[in-house]
């Protein structure tokens, strides 16, 4: 008996000197904790997936898929953040995608061509910063209607849902117009729209220069102030880490080749003589992907290191103190929603460039879709929490079990069943989270 | 108090309805430099709506602002704060999702020279206020949120006090206080007046701005009962001004005599 006690007694005693290594380390590196919980969660779903499927969800195939499939509603989601941090919501945003996008095409493949025939090298970057000013005169419309008309958003942007779905058919009276413009295509990802090996590695070093400048640049900034420094062990391992990630990454989207087609057509088009076993040619990360983590990068430096994206958050918190404080509220919200529609247009080119063809219906649901992303990763519907990386990884989320469910064979209206238990009981747990630790 | 100054601050005639309701009705107020005022009356007597007025958070119906002798805009907070006028409100007025310096510099954040908040700037600063106001302090890096009602409040005195406030408006800054906190307060009063700086104290607690003012305003109902010299009345005078809402006799009669 005094045996067994004292054997649980030190099995206690080392689980607990080990959870307060656990604590000390997340401490030091200053770790989310709730996105490392994310990823943890997104980890549990793809070996879920990849034991189910019978061993096709964790290739390179399927993960160069995903990655792509993700990039429309991860590029609308790093938008939804604000808007949901800021107290609001945006239900227009899967309506606007298919009305810019019926713009978009018939500007590349009708409007455009009269003047500049086809194919135009110049066309796909007119064509997309028509849209893109389009989508900044929607959303600020709206932002304006909310701000300084007081209706709320849900009821403007609910409005704007079956505006702009209706003004969609209005631009070709429900006709699908294609193809589209050679280059543009390229935004969507498809057979030619990836960057190659070389590039996708030339990517991932620069990103992890990045990484290593901005904990350099943080050590600094702390030093200027004489603040404590977090241990140099701490800094190195998110260094490393970080990068170790990011190449991984690389790693496995450039094993995944061209199809044989396509490269027997790319070794013809450069005179590399077809040999017997046929060629290896990486097709690299996709454009759609790389528009993504753009999007990314640069909504999280405003969300987090701008005077805009600070009030954003100030005004999530207590839209009051922040009219106090001096913060031009009504202004900021105008311009979150200008944000939302300007986001919304490069979710457009992606999602027709991906289709090659502009049709009425593009985008629909896929408001629900990114409010989902940007909830799951996180954003609390009452204002003033959420994180754009959180928001990326919610829609990573959304689309790995909508993916993994197809290729389980699981059917579509189960899918939508599974898809919904989930998006409550991940705010059911993030909200029982939220209580513990604070 | 010597009469040929000019004040700081004349509040002349504001009047402010809320539909029917007067809550702020032909209310006049001064307050010099190095003076502190305190404002007191019932619930519902004016004196938030009144200050607020001074702040910029409520526009008013009519009457006029003079800040130095100067007729001063005052339609907004922003306005307000570029006249050196700095509120400490009665809700603290905190975004509790953000941190102690994103709340101190909300509005006035320290920027680099690429336009980008610089953070460490700013906590560094709130460190060194903070370490005046609240030695105690450590709490930095956590949303206001998980602060205590006193660690809060010393947020919120500390966004006042750390851009060279002239004219500092505290509508119940010891609410939330323990003894201590409230005797830190306290002698924080006096050093802000000692540097030349005009207060008005809104404060339930008769004894508070009975201690810590020269003059005393008591309103009633919206409209201004009257202002007195603290040296020439009692805590019972003010008592009866808060509940009749008229001058002590024995102090008309001798305001009358005086004139």
């Amino acid at each position: 008996m005094a045996d067994i006690a004292t054997t649980q007694g030190t099995a206690a005693a080392g689980d607990q000197s080990r959870r307060r290594a656990l604590m000390n380390f997340l401490q030091a590196t200053e770790i989310d904790t709730r996105l490392l919980g994310m990823i943890g969660a997104l980890a549990v779903i793809w070996i879920g997936f990849h034991i189910f499927s019978g061993g096709v969800f964790l290739t390179p195939r399927n993960l160069w898929n995903l990655s792509v499939q993700t990039a429309s509603i991860a590029v609308m989601a790093t938008g939804m953040v604000l808007v949901i941090v800021s107290r609001n919501i945006d239900l227009s945003v899967g309506s606007m995608l298919g009305f810019i996008g019926m713009i978009m095409a018939s500007v590349q493949a009708e409007l455009l061509p009269q003047y500049l025939g086809f194919d135009h090298p110049l066309t796909w970057a007119i064509t997309l910063a028509i849209g893109i000013a389009l989508g900044a005169l929607i959303g600020a419309a709206q932002g304006a209607v909310i701000a300084y008309l007081g209706v709320p958003a849900f009821i403007v942007t609910l409005g704007g849902l079956l505006i702009w779905r209706g003004a969609a058919w209005w631009v070709a009276f429900g006709r699908t117009i294609a193809p589209l413009d050679s280059n543009f295509q390229l935004i969507g990802g498809g057979s030619r729209g990836s960057i190659g090996e070389l590039a996708s590695w030339i990517v991932g070093l620069v990103a992890c220069a990045g990484i290593v400048l901005l904990i350099a640049n943080g050590r600094r900034q702390r030093r200027r102030f004489r603040f404590p420094l977090r241990p140099m062990w701490a800094e190195l391992t998110l260094a490393v880490v970080g990068c170790a990630a990011v190449l991984g990454a690389v790693a496995v989207i450039n094993s995944y080749p061209m199809p044989v087609g396509l490269a027997r057509q790319y070794a013809e088009a450069n005179n590399i003589p077809w040999p017997e076993g046929g060629l290896f040619i990486p097709l690299g990360i996709a454009i759609p992907v790389l528009l993504a983590l753009g999007a990314g990068i640069v909504m999280t430096f405003i969300a987090t290191r701008t005077r805009f994206g600070r009030y954003v958050f100030a005004i999530g918190g207590n839209p009051e103190a922040a009219e106090l404080a001096g913060v031009n509220t009504r202004w900021i919200i105008l311009k979150v929603f200008m944000l939302m529609g300007m986001l919304c247009a490069i979710s457009a080119a992606i999602s027709t460039a991906r289709l090659n063809a502009g049709t009425n219906s593009l985008g629909t649901l896929d408001e629900l879709y990114t409010i989902a992303a940007a909830v799951i990763g996180g954003a609390s519907l009452g204002g003033g929490i959420g994180t754009v990386a959180g928001a990326i990884l919610g829609a990573l989320v959304m689309q790995s079990l909508q993916s993994g469910m197809v290729l389980m064979g699981i059917p579509s209206p189960l899918q939508n069943i599974v898809v919904g238990v989930v998006l409550v009981l991940a705010v059911w747990l993030d909200g029982l989270y939220r209580k513990r630790i604070t | 108090m010597s009469e040929t100054r000019t004040p700081l601050v004349e509040m002349r005639g504001i009047s402010v309805a809320f539909g029917g309701l007067k809550a702020v009705d032909d209310a006049s107020v001064d307050l010099y430099a190095g003076e502190v005022v305190g404002l007191v009356g019932h619930n519902g007597a004016g004196k938030s709506t009144l200050i607020k007025v001074l702040s910029g958070a409520i526009g008013r119906d009519s009457g006029e602002i003079l800040i130095s002798g100067q007729p001063a805009a005052i339609h907004n907070p922003r306005e307000a704060k570029n006249y050196g006028i700095e509120t400490i409100y009665q809700t603290l007025a905190l975004a509790e999702n953000i941190d102690a310096a994103s709340n101190m510099f909300l509005g006035r954040e320290i920027v680099t020279r690429w336009g980008t908040l610089d953070d460490v700037a700013m906590e560094a600063a709130t460190r060194e206020v903070m370490g005046r106001l609240n030695p105690n302090f450590r709490r930095f890096k956590n949303p206001v949120r998980t602060l205590s009602g006193g660690q809060r409040q010393s947020v919120a005195i500390a966004r006042a006090i750390h851009f060279n406030a002239r004219i500092l408006i505290m509508d119940e800054p010891t609410a939330a206080l323990g003894p201590a906190e409230t005797e830190q307060v306290r002698d924080l009063i006096r050093q802000l007046k000692k540097e030349g700086i005009g207060i008005f104290l809104i404060s339930h607690d008769i004894h508070d701005v009975f201690d810590l003012s020269d003059r005393v305003t008591v309103m009633k109902n919206g409209r201004i009962v009257g202002t007195v010299n603290k040296a020439e009345v009692t805590t019972d005078d003010i008592l009866s001004m808060i509940i009749a809402g008229t001058l002590p006799s024995a102090l008309a009669r001798r305001m009358t005599q005086e004139a």
